[in-house]
């Protein structure tokens, strides 16, 4: 990873884009300005962060923005790992997709927009990849029940059979 | 044809022969059995020496022994126990010393459907189609305990199996050994002998403590 | 019997539009019938029930006759809400649920979720757990390779190498037993190190495994590099260069394939994997064979770590002694006070962790597994993400099928080894 200083230097080329950096436990974090992240990972790649590890994302709830979308970079030559997060508000969920940049962000992104409910534009084919094609509702949401159904026991089978009548 | 007609003594002679031949008559010495020296036509000795030497049954008895020993299963895994399941088919437990090696891909040519892992909500129409694309006669054994009860993932994303098609046996475990796996198409095996294996309760005397269904 | 016709019989129209073809060449025959011939596209359904996709996998494939033009997966089929499952639990029982995710490397989901803990609390792990990590790590690495031999040479036809895979496993299956009590999702990881010490007498069954298992991996490979339906269908079939490889995210053995020699064991290494001394098999083409061959030589790769891991296995706690984090041992909890509120803390509520965002990835058997972990200060996780490199692979196989026959996009499918459980997670 970039020691704290090379992620100051890095975030200061960056510009406005990059609102605010954090390092902790060794590992160093970007947070960027979200209609920017496509021109930040490419500056990114020309430094040499050639390889987009994983895009997942989070929700921060309570704490507005609540949702975010990281993006794990790895330089393979330097052995660097950088994390790019982005917070977007749970009204106004969009990004920018990168899917043409990195073509690894395809079913990543895709499950961020099932799990999370972020809309990212320019994504061509942004549809549920892991819950049915008709579901509704995030599960990932920290708001989303856990949901779940009780043990079916023998001595309540009378119970469930009158239910399903 | 022409049938001669039989002189009215002749019959009893050949009668008579015959309880003679029982009666270790005519038969004394090397050919006679045993078992049967002295032994009447409607002697026990009979009846045990003809029923240690001849199987008698029903049809419905031979057709379950037969049904029982070859089951089909199909070729179907979901998830971690599946893993256990190649293990069962595999040279140590063998699955194949029971008859049942032959599992079949296409669900018309199986007869019993191992579900081997957890049942998710968008996988569980697509089982349900291929239980009814089965043809009778046909058993379903939920191996694991995330398909018979919710397992480790009581969530939103899975269905207990016994919600959408009628279960034969469970079989506990996480993955269940491939021993707890033949012990559980075992326990099958003797429910289509009709023959159900009510194990602990049996040897303990506690046939009736059955969970009933409540109101029944 | 019906008279002797006396007149010569009369041809109806059609049978004298028949007497006039001609035996012209095909193309000559159905001009006009067929007009310029077409190429029809046609969707064929691999169902996720399907004898040859591991697992519930469905498969949408465009074909042109034989050729396949496009591939699109859809998965989701067996997708467990795990990561949702282990927000609701503490850290301690996290590791259970998140073991069951990528089902056949279940000690590498515990590796990446257990280090990723370790690094928020800033714990250490001793030196005997470290290497007590690394034994357990490779012998699941060769039990995944196991399965996937068999399984990919039962897809291509071989079906007695499935069974001699799994007699193998079975070896490494009863040393799991030895080790933790069970065969699979064994919960042997704890986050500080494992949970018990290896008895008695592991080292000498492992050692035996060692002395058997590169004989039997030599079988292995005399079999079906001999085989010459087997080097047919995967030499040449489908290869993908490097540089798409990792632009599609894809690591592990398919990239080492195709040349890259990218394995984080000696990029990063963690859990003392720099003390080791192994090579990093590399193919030359990437394609079938090369992903074949790669994997098998890994094979004798880890076996040969074991070794070098058993022979040096320091002295010295397994676990860490951080009481706050790792229960202690039970004999203390009959003489000290503090174990036994220790103990009782751990038990109901777990051990807080403080609050941050950490990345932690480790190398697994399919390639970079990485588990993310954000926790809010409490004792359980705000949420846990597995980056699982079945799903990210998985992007690859549109790629490399384009332009083969179905056949190889069956072979293609078995050498990218995707495991339903880590891509549905």
């Amino acid at each position: 990873m970039p020691d704290a200083t090379g992620l100051e230097l890095l975030a200061a080329e960056l510009g406005d884009a990059a609102l605010e950096t954090v390092y902790f436990r060794e590992q160093a974090t970007l947070v960027v300005d979200p209609p920017q992240i496509r021109s930040v990972l490419q500056a990114l790649r020309a430094k040499g962060y050639s390889f987009l590890a994983s895009v997942h994302g989070v929700d921060y709830y309570p704490e507005e923005p609540r949702l975010g979308v990281l993006y794990e970079l790895l330089d393979m030559s330097k052995l660097d790992r950088l994390t790019i997060k982005l917070r977007v508000p749970i009204d106004a969920p969009r990004v920018e997709s990168v899917t043409t940049d990195w073509p690894t962000a395809d079913h990543q992104e895709r499950e961020v927009y099932d799990m999370f409910g972020v809309v990212f534009e320019g994504h061509r084919d942004l549809r549920r990849i892991l819950m049915p094609e008709d579901y509704e509702g995030h599960p990932q949401r920290r708001d989303f029940p856990v949901g779940g159904e009780p043990v079916l026991f023998t001595r309540d089978e009378a119970k469930w059979l009158e239910r399903r009548e | 044809m022409k049938r001669e007609p039989i002189a009215p003594g002749v019959l009893r002679v050949h009668d008579l022969n015959a309880r003679q031949l029982l009666r270790g008559g005519i038969l004394e010495g090397a050919n006679q059995p045993a078992e049967l020296k002295g032994a009447d036509v409607e002697s026990a000795e009979l009846e045990r020496y003809v029923g240690e030497r001849v199987l008698t049954t029903t049809l419905e008895k031979t057709v379950a022994w037969a049904r029982s020993n070859s089951f089909f299963p199909l070729a179907f895994g979901l998830a971690c126990c599946a893993m256990e399941q190649f293990q069962a088919a595999g040279p140590r437990m063998d699955i194949a010393r029971f008859g049942f090696e032959a599992f079949r891909a296409s669900p018309r040519q199986a007869d019993l459907i191992i579900l081997a892992g957890r049942v998710s909500i968008k996988m569980a129409p697509i089982i349900r189609r291929l239980y009814d694309q089965m043809l009778e006669p046909k058993w379903a054994i939920s191996m694991g305990a995330c398909c018979s009860s919710m397992g480790v993932f009581n969530n939103y994303a899975l269905v207990p199996s016994d919600k959408f098609m009628p279960i034969d046996v469970h079989v506990p475990g996480c993955p269940p050994r491939p021993e707890g796996l033949m012990h559980g198409i075992l326990k099958l095996r003797k429910m289509v002998q009709d023959d159900p294996d009510m194990g602990w309760r049996e040897r303990y005397g506690a046939v009736g403590t059955e969970e009933a269904p409540s109101g029944a | 019997m019906s008279p002797v016709p006396t007149e010569p019989p009369t041809l109806s129209e059609y049978r004298r539009g028949e007497q006039s073809i001609t035996l012209a060449p095909v193309e000559e025959q159905l001009v006009g019938v067929r007009g310029e011939t077409t190429d029809e596209l046609f969707t064929l359904n691999f169902g996720p029930h399907h004898p040859a996709t591991h697992g519930v996998l469905r498969l949408l494939v465009t074909l042109q006759g034989e050729v396949v033009r496009d591939i699109k997966p859809i998965i989701g089929y067996v997708h467990t809400g795990i990561e949702k499952t282990a927000e609701d639990k503490a850290y301690w029982k996290v590791i259970p649920v998140v073991e069951r995710m990528d089902y056949l490397s279940y000690y590498f989901n515990a590796m990446a979720f257990c280090g990723a803990v370790e690094r928020l609390l800033e714990v250490e792990v001793p030196s005997r757990g470290q290497y007590l990590r690394v034994i357990h790590l490779e012998l699941n690495r060769i039990a995944s390779h196991l399965i996937w031999l068999g399984t990919s040479a039962l897809d291509l036809g071989a079906s007695s190498i499935f069974l001699y895979c799994l007699r193998e496993r079975e070896l490494i299956l009863d040393l799991f037993e030895m080790s933790s009590g069970q065969r699979m999702h064994t919960r042997y990881f704890q986050v500080g190190g494992v949970i018990e010490d290896i008895p008695a007498g592991f080292e000498p069954k492992l050692r035996e495994f060692l002395k058997v298992m590169p004989a039997r991996a030599d079988e292995y490979g005399a079999i079906l590099n001999s085989n010459e339906i087997v080097l047919q269908r995967l030499r040449g079939t489908c290869p993908l260069d490097a540089e798409t490889l990792l632009g599609l995210g894809v690591t592990g053995p398919l990239l080492r394939a195709a040349g890259n020699p990218w394995d984080l064991r000696k990029a990063t290494p963690y859990s003392s994997y720099d003390h080791f001394d192994f090579k990093i098999p590399v193919g030359t083409v990437g394609d079938n064979y090369d992903r074949f061959a790669v994997r098998l030589a890994e094979i004798y790769e880890s076996v040969h770590i074991i070794e070098q891991a058993l022979d040096g296995l320091p002295e010295g706690p397994y676990i860490t002694e951080d009481r706050k984090v790792a229960l202690p041992p039970r004999h203390e909890l009959a003489t000290s006070m503090e174990a036994l509120i220790y103990h009782f803390k751990l038990v109901t509520e777990g051990f807080r962790v403080p609050p941050g965002e950490v990345y932690n990835p480790i190398e697994s058997p399919r390639g970079e597994l990485a588990c993310y972990v954000r926790s809010d200060g409490s004792s359980k996780p705000a949420r846990v993400h597995m980056r699982d490199p079945s799903f990210v692979n998985l992007q690859a196989l549109a790629h490399m099928s384009r332009g083969s026959y179905i056949a190889d996009m069956i072979a293609t499918t078995a050498m990218l080894d995707p495991i339903l459980g880590g891509i549905d997670r």
